[in-house]
């Protein structure tokens, strides 16, 4: 396993983005909250900077208004000549670049934490590209010490050769958290309340990072992308089903060759014929209708994570 | 006729809607599903159309494009000469009233069901418009027990500033039914269930009615609208505080004065002010941040219905 580069240097330039996704309310009324009162945010290597990241989805409540956002950071849209009629996502996408990149460069920010929301009943999902951040990998192993109920599981968002597209992926490093379930446009305070305790968290693990602390080595349990399953539709497209019962709201819980997937309109049952055990993830979310996803299929794979060495002592500065 | 009888003609024309609100994909779903195969909400002798209300919403996900359909059945917009200058669904609401309506005239359908979910948690939940119907009161009095013991609750509208002018209200028997929770743009196979459960029983109601079975009187409680309460707001107007989480998911249950219903950033409680046990519903529903309503207050009462039969028997 090719592993990403751990940071030798502190991460001082480190943002909380939020509203990413317009109806995604923990991190937009987060986000909305820090940029009046910032203070939650600092610590004493640095000061975490709160973005609202997509202010046309937020005050339309909408995932996005012209094009989902969290898709938009890749080289094409970046790169390309700006155009009157770029969709809004697209100029907006050129602007945090700007502000937290330019994504690849040295001048980019060091860390990016994306807040999420999902219908769908994964408790607290950490996404991270690739297990290969070990940075990342021991955030989200502090986290889990930090908050054990409910389950804090890891969600390896990447596919092979795939160019990243998130807006973590604009800084050095970056994660996502996510949520659920919530349904979009609404607002649970046992969601933000835990939102809110896990940025904190983050924060402290960086500040420990920074002031030199090493972590040692260790296992891990992650949950890596196999493929999408669609739902069952009918020949113009529409749904010929739900999701069944006995699935709904079982994510990351394990699926077995010939349990029940679909309940169609009929009555009849869908059943997963797929070979080996999966465990479906982001089951019924309500943003991925769009995308002809009802559930991922992941497979548990257990990785493991060297040691994150202490960062070496500042040079002290001459007299 | 006995002043404990109501008689009453037969029912003819029933309509059952569907994407009043595009994003509740219950109703949507329900009834594109019975477009193409009906057979279970029919009825002998009795016409039941399904019928998609808001086709535009349903087809972008979206509660409305202009404006809530589910608010224009008034004189005023119906009255309105139409134009394409007026907003998306008060043109849709006037085709509504002219297909299923016109409303308050005898050419109107006699029953629409209009079915809508909520992202609170109310589960089954039948809207009644007046108080003084003694058809639906026996109706959902029929629904609720047969339901039984899966509850369902009734939730009564009839006020002289908060009833609003619904989609259904051009028959003349409006029903609106409400299932949650469940989120906008999601569809969840037991609240689906559970829907089709409530139009089967209020068919087969109906069914039973046309037939000339006797329904003897009947008491119903229900939860009467007395107030909407919105959420603390600063200066801006923005949202100044949530729903607290002794209250998320409460919906139906008794609220005292004291108890807390919201919780701000800075971790301050606001509680229930006044001297009356409440009975809050619609706790947190997405659409309602937008019109100003965190939750509203109920109150219970018991209605009583006399007994009624069709009137060809």
């Amino acid at each position: 396993m090719c592993s990403l580069p751990v940071p030798r240097e502190p991460l001082r330039r480190v943002a909380v983005t939020g509203g990413t996704h317009g109806n995604e309310m923990s991190g937009v009324y987060l986000a909305r909250y820090w940029l009046q009162a910032p203070g939650e945010l600092q610590r004493p290597s640095f000061s975490a900077v709160p973005v609202l990241a997509n202010p046309a989805a937020t005050a339309a409540c909408r995932r996005y208004v012209g094009r989902d956002l969290n898709r938009t950071f890749t080289s094409t849209f970046l790169t390309a000549r700006a155009h009157p009629d770029d969709p809004y996502e697209v100029t907006r996408a050129r602007e945090l670049n700007q502000l937290l990149g330019p994504k690849a460069s040295d001048q980019a920010f060091d860390f990016i934490l994306d807040l999420h929301n999902t219908t769908a009943n994964v408790g607290t999902c950490l996404i991270l590209e690739s297990a290969s951040n070990v940075f990342a990998m021991h955030l989200c192993r502090h986290l889990q010490l930090q908050s054990p109920e409910p389950p804090c599981r890891v969600f390896l968002y990447q596919m092979p050769r795939e160019e990243t597209f998130s807006i973590d992926s604009v800084a050095k490093n970056g994660m996502v958290l996510e949520l659920g379930p919530q349904p979009q446009g609404v607002l649970r305070a046992d969601l933000l309340t835990r939102a809110r305790a896990l940025v904190a968290a983050a924060l402290d693990f960086i500040q420990l990072f920074n002031q030199g602390t090493a972590f040692p080595a260790f296992e891990m349990e992650a949950y890596g992308t196999v493929s999408i399953v669609d739902f069952p539709r009918t020949d113009a497209g529409d749904l010929a089903g739900a999701v069944h019962p006995q699935l709904q709201d079982q994510d990351f819980q394990p699926l077995l060759p010939g349990a029940p997937i679909f309940q169609l309109f009929s009555g009849k049952d869908v059943l997963y014929e797929g070979g080996p055990t999966t465990y479906p993830a982001f089951i019924n979310e309500a943003a991925y209708y769009e995308k002809g996803i009802a559930f991922f299929q992941t497979e548990k794979l257990t990785f493991s994570v060297p040691a994150l060495p202490a960062l070496a002592p500042a040079p002290t500065p001459a007299p | 006729m006995s002043s404990c009888h109501v008689v009453e003609d037969p029912i003819k024309k029933v309509a059952i809607f569907g994407g009043t609100h595009g994003n509740e994909l219950t109703g949507v779903f329900l009834v594109k599903h019975w477009l193409e195969n009906g057979a279970e909400i029919q009825r002998t002798g009795l016409e039941v159309k399904p019928f998609i209300t808001n086709p535009r919403a349903v087809k972008k996900c979206t509660r409305y494009i202009d404006c809530d359909l589910n608010r224009v059945f008034d004189c005023e917009n119906l009255g309105k000469k139409m134009s394409e200058d007026l907003p998306y669904e008060v043109r849709r609401a006037q085709e509504i009233n002219h297909l299923f309506g016109p409303k308050g005239s005898e050419d109107s359908y006699d029953i629409i069901f209009d079915l809508h979910n909520t992202t609170s948690n109310m589960g089954c939940t039948l809207i009644l418009e007046d108080s003084k119907n003694d058809f639906l009161i026996q109706m959902f009095h029929y629904i609720k027990t047969s339901l039984a013991p899966l509850p369902c609750y009734v939730y009564l509208i009839e006020h002289p500033s908060l009833k609003y002018a619904t989609t259904r209200s051009v028959a003349k028997y409006p029903v609106g039914i409400e299932v949650g929770p469940q989120p906008q743009g999601v569809l969840r196979a037991d609240i689906l269930d559970q829907m089709r459960k409530m139009i089967k029983y209020a068919l087969d109601f109906i069914h039973n009615f046309n037939e000339g079975k006797e329904f003897p009187p009947c008491a119903l409680e229900v939860y009467k609208i007395m107030e909407k309460v919105d959420y603390p707001r600063d200066e801006n107007g923005e949202i100044a505080a949530i729903i607290h989480p002794n209250l998320q998911d409460q919906d139906w249950k008794p609220l005292c004065p004291g108890d807390p219903v919201f919780l701000t950033l800075d971790g301050k409680t606001i509680p229930l002010g006044g001297d009356c046990t409440v009975h809050p519903v619609f706790v947190n529903e997405a659409a309602y941040y937008e019109k100003k309503e965190a939750f509203a207050k109920t109150t219970i009462l018991t209605l009583n219905a006399k007994s009624v039969r069709s009137s060809l028997h």
